[in-house]
């Protein structure tokens, strides 16, 4: 029976490609000329483009090129200075975001708008509940909801609340909503950042089968592997402009960096030098049964000089570790010894007192102070030792500030604007700032490079690189495997909270990675 | 798009100019409309009747920084005043210990609602509010609900007296409280960290921050200034008076989100807030001397604080947007 039902569904999908592969050439999106100018700067300059039916269609560029303000004005959100956007053969040049929704315009945008202590059902039917009268039709919401994510091939229990739910199925939620819209194009804005490869697995099936039933898809990432997987075509922006759109088939990864960046990224990577001698190096960090809500009995020992991978799948309590650690979450057992002295560590002053620092997962939220100047942020750490008595030395203070711009090149015209004035990747540099000017040997980076364009990214590593050389030590978790893999001199798997295994990079692959993180053994 | 550009440049302006030219404007209404306001004696007595407003606001100022409020200001007010007169009359105590104690207990209840707050995890309106009932009935214990007369000229000079018979003597302590105010908040890391814990209150302990003994010493600040506000205004009044504090939270709040303060946190300057003190001190008494009657100004300043909140938060999304 149930077997049956597989075959059906197959028959289902084949068939519906063949219906794709006969509209294939079908625009259903069309902009022209779409220019945005804010005040003298340009944030889209005369971008022409087209979505097609049943496509998945990548938008590619550093931060700041435009993809953002493109996607925001197709969903309504941004209107256009000049240009047209032509939805179903409608051309308009301006569009608000209710009309934007009822033309089929549908956007999942990175920050969820999910109500956290409601079920799913109610959240899909928010603004528009379905009534009997004046009271809520709760079974015939429940019943809908469940078609739409019968249609999207996900099982979810539709009754659950938001809150708890996993990051992924929350997308899976913003997506339904967006379908229960009636959306022919889907705006996807870096679907996978929040997720592990896991649930990307989920997402890219979810996507395909919406693919199959005809939605375009425009699907802004920075991670190129994924573009490779899943798309079909790729618009690269750069500066504001339109660079190239080409078939995924067409090109490489080297000429989508080389195109994105404008010039060519001679590697990705930094080199490696001579592996690490465990033998000869000192302990700096050393956890023993570690034990919290979170994490379980988790010891295991960092060297000087080493750059430790944490691996696992989200919510395997990687960045609890960190946390732990740092002296951000309570411990409820176990010891931690830094260098080799027995510590303990109850808050974050106590983690910095020990020489740690922890480069958190979500800047905006734990990193930095949004909405104060830059230099106020880079210097919080500190700011007690650069004062005389009470008073803030200033030439103490700009000195300090002169040598972490110096350090990390960070580009900005005011070091009095707000952190928020920054992209991603300087956001980013500021927070390394903060940490780098302590005398802390200790770093504990939380997904380092979430969110952040390919050259900064690149940047971030050498700079990872360079503090190794310098002989000190750092946990890194992550989430992309290419970081993982390329970046650190040993692998610790998690699942469920616990350590479930230990690899040297030689011996790792993605394979054994994944293994270990689903909770099987080699 | 130019309309942006245009929003953000009045934003701009009116945060570096906008309160100066409200008083400015507010001076000029009321030189005109009231002979007597630009007399020498009436400007005396506003910048006197600023003063306490004003001391108080200094405190305020560093609650609202770390996106807290405190709306126990009047009560303390009123203790502080009662406490050091009973001091006085009934015990016989020595005039600086009466000030010492009465100070010392108003900052104990800075450091009981600063510890329910950070600690408790209660809002800060809600601990505020309960400590505003509790320490009313306090005042109303040790008083009996009658005014404290019968208190030594030398006590009265602290509200009633000139130095160098030129500057009131509150105007004094005004001056030198917003001194000091301004340079924790500007020139040492206490009032970096201020700043911080009200810009982002996770990412300030993530950095090593206290942020629990960072609020709990801006309710301490605040709770010591209203306390010596208190002491100045029964200095002044000649008595210690339970009912004196009723509706002073509500000048002190304007004062502070008049100078750019929000509620939010993170964001003010505190030589601002002296600003708004006066558009505050100066609008009760422009309004008394136009003969506006008392309930007419409670709407009004009702109206005034509401206004002043609606215009900062829109001054705040303009800026972030």
């Amino acid at each position: 029976m149930r077997y049956c039902k597989k075959a059906q569904y197959r028959i289902s999908i084949i068939m519906n490609w063949q219906v794709i592969s006969m509209k294939e050439n079908q625009d259903i999106l069309i902009i022209e000329n779409l220019t945005k100018t804010y005040g003298t700067t340009l944030a889209l300059d005369h971008v022409s483009l087209s979505f097609r039916k049943g496509e998945v269609h990548a938008l590619i560029g550093e931060n700041g090129a435009g993809k953002s303000t493109l996607s925001k004005m197709i969903a309504g959100a941004v209107s256009p200075t000049e240009g047209t956007i032509t939805i179903n053969g409608k051309q308009l040049s301006s569009l608000t975001p209710v009309q934007a929704k009822e033309l089929g315009i549908g956007m999942v945008y990175q920050e969820f708008n999910l109500v956290a202590e409601l079920p799913v059902y109610e959240n899909l039917f928010v603004g528009k509940e379905i009534r009997k009268g004046v009271f809520i039709d709760r079974r015939t919401m429940i019943k809908k909801s469940e078609e739409i994510f019968r249609e999207m091939g996900v099982s979810i229990d539709c009754t659950k609340k938001i809150k708890d739910l996993s990051v992924a199925y929350c997308q899976l939620v913003e997506i339904a909503k967006a379908l229960l819209e009636n959306s022919q194009v889907l705006i996807l804005d870096e679907p996978t950042a929040p997720i592990t490869n896991k649930e990307v697995e989920l997402l890219f099936q979810v996507i395909r089968k919406l693919k199959a039933e005809g939605i375009a898809i425009i699907y802004i990432s920075h991670r190129l592997e994924e573009i490779f997987q899943i798309c079909d075509r790729i618009s690269v922006l750069r500066d504001a402009k339109h660079i190239k759109t080409m078939a995924v088939s067409e090109t490489t990864r080297e000429e989508l960096i080389s195109l994105m960046i404008g010039r060519e990224l001679s590697q990705e990577f930094p080199l490696r030098g001579k592996d690490f001698d465990y033998e000869g190096a000192k302990t700096v960090l050393k956890l023993e049964h570690l034990t919290n809500k979170y994490i379980k009995d988790i010891s295991f020992e960092l060297k000087q000089g080493e750059i430790l991978g944490l691996a696992g799948l989200v919510g395997a309590g990687r960045t609890e570790i960190l946390r732990a650690i740092f002296g951000a979450d309570h411990v409820s057992a176990g010891e931690i010894f830094v260098h080799g002295k027995k510590s303990v560590i109850r808050k974050p002053g106590d983690g910095i007192a020990n020489g740690i620092a922890l480069i958190p997962e979500d800047r905006k939220r734990e990193g930095l102070m949004l909405f104060l100047p830059i230099a106020h942020n880079m210097t919080i750490t500190i700011i007690k030792k650069l004062c005389k008595f009470l008073l803030i030395s200033r030439s103490r203070e700009k000195k300090q500030l002169d040598d972490s711009v110096k350090l990390l090149s960070i580009k900005n015209s005011s070091l009095s604007k707000p952190v928020s004035d920054l992209s991603g990747g300087n956001q980013q540099k500021v927070v390394l700032a903060k940490w780098l000017s302590t005398t802390c040997d200790i770093f504990l980076f939380d997904e380092p490079t979430r969110g952040i364009d390919v050259g900064a990214k690149k940047e971030i590593y050498d700079f990872l690189f360079k503090l190794k050389a310098e002989g000190k030590s750092m946990i890194v978790v992550s989430s992309e495997m290419s970081e993982i893999l390329n970046l650190t001199d040993r692998i610790l798997v998690m699942h469920e909270g616990k350590l479930t295994g230990e690899l040297r990079y030689q011996d790792a692959t993605q394979e054994k990675i994944l293994t270990l993180a689903s909770g099987f053994g080699i | 798009m130019n309309k942006k550009t245009h929003s953000k440049q009045i934003a701009s302006f009116y945060e570096k100019y906008g309160i100066l030219v409200i008083l400015l404007v507010e001076i000029a209404f009321f030189a005109v409309k009231c002979p007597n306001f630009m007399t020498v004696d009436n400007l005396f007595l506003v910048s006197r009747q600023v003063s306490f407003y004003g001391i108080a606001a200094v405190g305020m100022t560093m609650v609202l920084l770390v996106g807290e409020i405190d709306i126990s200001v009047g009560s303390i007010l009123a203790f502080s005043g009662c406490l050091s007169a009973v001091l006085m009359t009934k015990c016989n105590v020595p005039i600086w210990a009466a000030c010492l104690i009465a100070l010392a207990v108003s900052t104990l209840f800075g450091v009981i609602s600063g510890t329910v707050t950070a600690i408790g995890k209660v809002p800060s309106l809600i601990t505020t509010l309960a400590m505003q009932t509790i320490i009313k009935g306090c005042t109303y214990l040790m008083t009996g609900g009658s005014a404290i007369s019968g208190l030594s000229d030398r006590f009265k000079f602290l509200g009633q007296g000139f130095l160098a018979d030129l500057i009131p003597f509150p105007v004094v302590i005004l001056i030198l409280m917003f001194i000091l105010g301004y340079l924790i908040l500007n020139k040492t890391y206490i009032g970096r960290r201020i700043y911080a814990v009200g810009g982002n209150k996770e990412a300030s302990r993530l950095s090593g921050i206290s942020t629990v003994g960072i609020v709990i010493g801006t309710f301490v600040c605040s709770a010591f200034v209203s306390g010596i506000a208190g002491i100045l205004m029964a200095a002044r009044l000649g008595s210690g008076m339970s009912s004196v504090g009723s509706g002073f939270e509500m000048e002190v709040l304007t004062a502070a989100v008049l100078g750019g303060v929000s509620l939010q946190g993170g964001k003010g300057n505190v030589l601002n807030v002296l600003v708004g003190s006066f558009i505050i001190g100066i609008l009760a008494n422009g309004l008394v001397m136009l003969g506006v009657i008392e309930y007419w100004q409670w709407i009004i300043k009702g109206l005034v604080f509401v206004c002043a909140v609606i215009v900062s938060n829109i001054v705040i999304f303009i800026d972030r947007n």
